[in-house]
């Protein structure tokens, strides 16, 4: 668990769900249903996690440290029978390296001709 | 529609299931909420299609970490793995092969087709009773049953015979049968090459023909296909070879190598007396064993009322192929699988305590992990996955050591029955190993799992270094008097059984066993149907072998005693009456001048059969011991006369008794009559075959030259049965011998066991105890005090096991006691001889212990707290 570099490079690349799953954590503490949700409208329905992918995403998550459980969530109408996920920032550091190196595969693929450059 | 969710769920890992279950049926819930009727039915597909292949990985990356982490600790403790792993081979092994050889002998049925449809049937006793073919049938009573009976849709009878093949290497002899057209197709195996014995060619012009056995085949022509159409040259009568049988055939039984068909004539249905044939048929279907024994009673009364003179006193024995076995084989296979089955829970009893032992020192780190947020379901599927691959392991070289172990066991195949002579590997019987693996695995796995997972809360991290409380340790207690018990049972088991094979072996057998060599010559009729050659040929054979130096005497008998049982004879005595019970029995043998020598056989008044006995001389006989206390109980018997067939005889000797239908079984009378002296062309079969040479140590190394001997005397003469009498005497409790070996083996097994397992408990009730100890001895409790504590403890685990072994070894002996041949199952010798090798064990089991508590140091203890 511990947050050294080399440790970030192991676990990249990301699965897309994973990181989708980051993606929305990072916006704020989401349950399970919430993560769902917020995916599929995230990416206009393309992607519809099923629970059992997502549950057994979070277990591995859990287990890698990526995310926690918050004992208090800090979410807008939250409801205290739900589980709550939190990304840890060792989790944000995950998020950020993955997106770094998709950041980069796009700058190769424009460069190669295979995208319109920005205007 | 939620509840078929969750229970869809339960695919999962008990510890995920438990972890998220309850999330992932809210998102479910929340989902369906939110979808309308129709997509209802598809979310329910889309979670089968979601939970079913998820919970696949899931099982498999659980298995997967468990399985690393069991072989972290079991590297760590080697010993322990090394031992669950033999001791597990040696309970699986021994429970495969003693229950698929019990699985062989007793449960399969019969290699041929419908086998359950195939009876035997013999003459008996009226009253019924015995096992088995009491008495053969006569050819006239043979085809009586199978035309008055409407039972059957096929009968056939057969009879067994030895004969000598010559040609094509050196002369053989062979068992054989010859059997009525039914029998083969009856039995419904086609043969392997040709054709079998049927109706169409079982008439009298074809009754020149043989069928080959599968083994005398290869061993005979090499497996050459030509053989068909060959010629065999069996006692001098040739014989066309017309099929071969597959090599899994057998019938009447194993040692039957060669098959002609038997052709009765009309005179052969004359004497009602004349009984000699085995019936066995095909029950016609819907017809139930029972009702075809009442229509055979039927029929064998009406032959009874119609022939009084012959069959007043003559029933059947009737019985399924299948149960041609007798009660002794059953019952020492199910002796076999019951101590296997002890040796198998004993196994489970000392590794559940190992495992216990074990789990109690690992009982702080599991509770930590728990802490930390393992699930206990998590905890005890991996200690379930460890004691699983444990069992797993030692199952796989369990089934080594049952392919090791079956052929030692093979003597315990009776040789009656059609069957191979052992089983071989197959998947019956890797599933039967699979079967015991899982039942140790589990046995010794989860009770320790379920234990230990029930406390590893915080109790178990407050209790810190004096863990295993009171529950766990009555737990381990319990094993341990158990496996005490159990090991108890199987040592007066095999005490008794021990003793038994002793007092059978220490029957006196009649004659003196040790440096006589035995050997066969039988000699072909009708090539010797002369009974001057047939003299010449015993004359020259003898007078050259007693001419061999080292050779104190040598002579000829029909057949040697043990081996040849039967020969049952009646005879009457002049002025009394005919006892019908067949009270008057009496055991048959011609024999040559010397007989009584070469087997010391005692001579107690008269004279030897000399040979001067010829057939032109009086008559004579010499009798045992019990036939003279049978007819002329306060009488001088010398010089008596009784009748045999129609020949008046005089007795001229009595001899000792001699066992003649085994050690074990009751004896009739003995008759010995000389060899000459015998009707031509009567009693075939009782011409002396078998040879008996006392010499002066030499043993088998006379043989080259008694062959040299036999040859010069006819060239063409086969020798077979080469063996010593000690051998034959010794197999006479050979099938014993076998079990007891295994048995023996188990009960040592058993007995070390318990021992570790005394030593296991009390080591770690030591080492539990130290502080308490180390207490006493700083308040000066003297070292022999504390020693005497711990080996009392000892005891009292001991004395609680004994007990109830005392009890169990004495059910078990009562429901074996017709294998103790009279030895008391309450034996107080045994008993009290294994009572104490148990003491000793225990003793043996603390004493380390409590050495280790003597030396325990207060110091130290209290230092470490």
């Amino acid at each position: 668990m511990a947050l050294d570099p080399g440790n970030i490079a192991d676990l990249l690349p990301l699965p897309p769900a994973t990181f989708h799953i980051l993606l929305a954590l990072a916006a704020g503490d989401r349950h399970g249903y919430g993560i769902i949700q917020d995916v599929e409208a995230r990416t206009d329905g393309a992607l519809r996690l099923s629970a059992g992918t997502l549950y057994r995403t979070i277990q591995r998550l859990l287990e890698q440290g990526l995310i926690t459980e918050p004992r208090k969530p800090n979410a807008p109408q939250g409801d205290p029978r739900r589980r709550y996920y939190r990304i840890t920032p060792h989790g944000t550091a995950v998020a950020r390296a993955e997106s770094l190196r998709l950041a980069q595969l796009v700058r190769l693929a424009k460069r190669a001709g295979l995208l319109p450059k920005p205007a | 529609m939620i509840r078929l969710y969750r229970a869809l769920l339960h695919f999962y890992p008990a510890s995920f299931r438990i972890e998220f279950g309850e999330e992932m049926a809210a998102v479910f819930a929340q989902r369906r909420a939110a979808a309308g009727p129709l997509a209802r039915m598809g979310l329910l597909l889309e979670a089968v299609a979601d939970i079913v292949p998820g919970a696949v990985v899931l099982h498999w990356e659980v298995l997967q970490q468990d399985l690393r982490s069991t072989t972290r600790t079991l590297r760590h403790s080697r010993g322990f793995a090394l031992a669950a792993i033999l001791v597990t081979a040696l309970g699986v092994g021994a429970n495969t092969a003693a229950f698929s050889v019990a699985d062989f002998v007793l449960l399969r049925p019969l290699p041929f087709p419908e086998s359950q449809g195939l009876v035997r049937l013999c003459e008996g006793p009226p009253t019924g009773g015995g096992w088995g073919c009491m008495n053969q049938l006569s050819p006239a009573n043979y085809r009586d049953f199978k035309d008055m009976s409407g039972s059957f849709e096929i009968m056939g009878a057969f009879y067994r015979n030895a004969v000598n093949l010559v040609g094509g290497g050196d002369p053989q002899r062979l068992t054989i049968a010859s059997m009525t057209p039914e029998v083969l197709p009856l039995l419904g195996i086609p043969a392997a090459l040709g054709r079998v014995l049927d109706p169409t060619n079982g008439g009298e012009p074809d009754a020149r023909t043989a069928v080959l056995g599968y083994g005398l085949w290869q061993s005979r022509f090499g497996g050459d296909p030509d053989v068909l159409g060959r010629t065999v040259n069996l006692n001098g009568v040739p014989f066309q070879v017309i099929g071969v049988m597959p090599p899994t055939f057998h019938f009447p039984s194993r040692d039957v190598q060669l098959w002609t068909p038997l052709v009765l004539r009309e005179e052969d249905f004359a004497d009602r007396t004349n009984t000699y044939l085995d019936g066995v048929g095909r029950l016609r279907e819907g017809v139930t064993l029972e009702q075809a024994r009442a229509d055979l009673s039927v029929v064998a009364a009406r032959l009874a009322h119609e022939y009084p003179e012959t069959n007043a006193e003559t029933g059947i024995s009737f019985f399924r192929m299948r149960d041609e076995l007798s009660p002794r084989y059953r019952l020492l296979l199910m002796a076999l699988c019951g101590a296997s089955l002890c040796t198998l829970l004993l196994t489970c009893a000392n590794l559940a305590n190992l495992l216990l032992a074990r789990a109690a020192a690992r009982e702080r780190e599991l509770a930590v992990r728990v802490a930390l947020g393992a699930g206990r379901e998590r905890l005890v599927r991996q200690m379930i996955t460890e004691s699983v691959t444990l069992a797993a392991i030692g199952g796989a070289a369990g089934v080594v050591v049952a392919v090791l172990a079956v052929p030692l066991l093979a003597r315990l195949v009776p040789p009656t029955l059609p069957i191979a002579g052992q089983p071989s590997l197959d998947l019956r019987v890797l599933a039967l190993a699979a079967l015991f693996t899982g039942v140790t695995g589990l046995g010794f796995g989860l009770i320790p799992a379920l234990r230990v997972s029930g406390r590893t809360g915080l109790a178990a991290l407050r209790e810190g270094t004096r863990s295993g409380g009171g529950r766990r340790q009555r737990l381990r207690t319990v094993l341990v008097t158990l496996e005490m018990a159990v090991s108890v049972v199987l040592l007066i088991s095999c005490g008794l059984l021990i003793q038994a094979v002793w007092r059978v072996q220490a029957t006196d057998p009649g004659f003196v066993p040790h440096q006589v060599l035995t050997l066969k010559t039988a000699l072909p009729r009708p090539r010797y149907d002369s009974p001057v050659r047939r003299a010449e040929f015993y004359r020259r054979v003898l007078a050259d072998v007693r001419a061999l130096t080292g050779v104190q005497s040598a002579a000829y008998i029909t057949g040697l005693p043990m081996v040849m049982t039967g020969g049952i004879w009646r005879v009457v005595i002049p002025g009394r009456e005919v006892p019908r019970d067949g009270s008057d029995a009496v055991s048959l043998r011609f024999v040559t001048s010397q007989f009584f020598r070469t087997l010391s056989i005692p001579l107690h008044s008269g004279r030897d059969v000399e040979d001067g006995d010829t057939a032109d001389r009086a008559y004579v006989a010499v009798v045992s011991e019990s036939f003279v206390r049978r007819h002329w109980p306060d009488e001088d018997p010398l010089g008596k006369t009784f009748q045999f067939r129609d020949e008046v005889r005089v007795v001229v000797g009595v001899v000792g008794n001699v066992k003649v239908r085994g050690l074990e079984r009751t004896n009739e009378p003995q008759l010995y009559l000389p060899a000459a002296q015998v009707p031509e062309g009567a009693l075939i079969n009782y011409d002396p075959k078998d040879l008996v040479i006392r010499h002066s140590a030499q043993g088998v190394a006379l043989l080259p030259a008694v062959r040299r001997i036999v040859r010069a005397a006819d060239p063409e003469q086969p020798i077979s049965d080469v063996r010593t009498l000690e051998d034959v005497v010794a197999g006479e409790t050979a099938t014993r011998r076998a079990q007891l070996r295994v048995l023996g083996a188990l009960a040592a097994i058993a007995l070390v066991l318990a021992g570790v397992g005394i030593h296991g408990l009390l080591a770690y009730t030591v080492s539990q105890r130290s502080r308490e100890i180390g207490v006493r001895l700083a308040l000066g409790a003297e070292p022999a005090g504390v020693a005497r504590m711990i080996m009392a403890e000892g005891m009292r685990l001991a004395v609680f096991g004994i007990v109830p072994g005392v009890a169990g070894a004495y059910a078990a002996a009562r429901g074996m006691r017709a294998l103790l041949f009279g030895v008391e199952p309450a034996d107080p010798g045994t008993i009290a001889a294994v009572v104490g090798l148990a003491l000793v064990m225990t003793v043996a089991g603390s004493l380390v212990p409590a050495l280790r508590a003597v030396r325990v140091s207060p110091m130290s203890v209290m230092r470490s707290e």
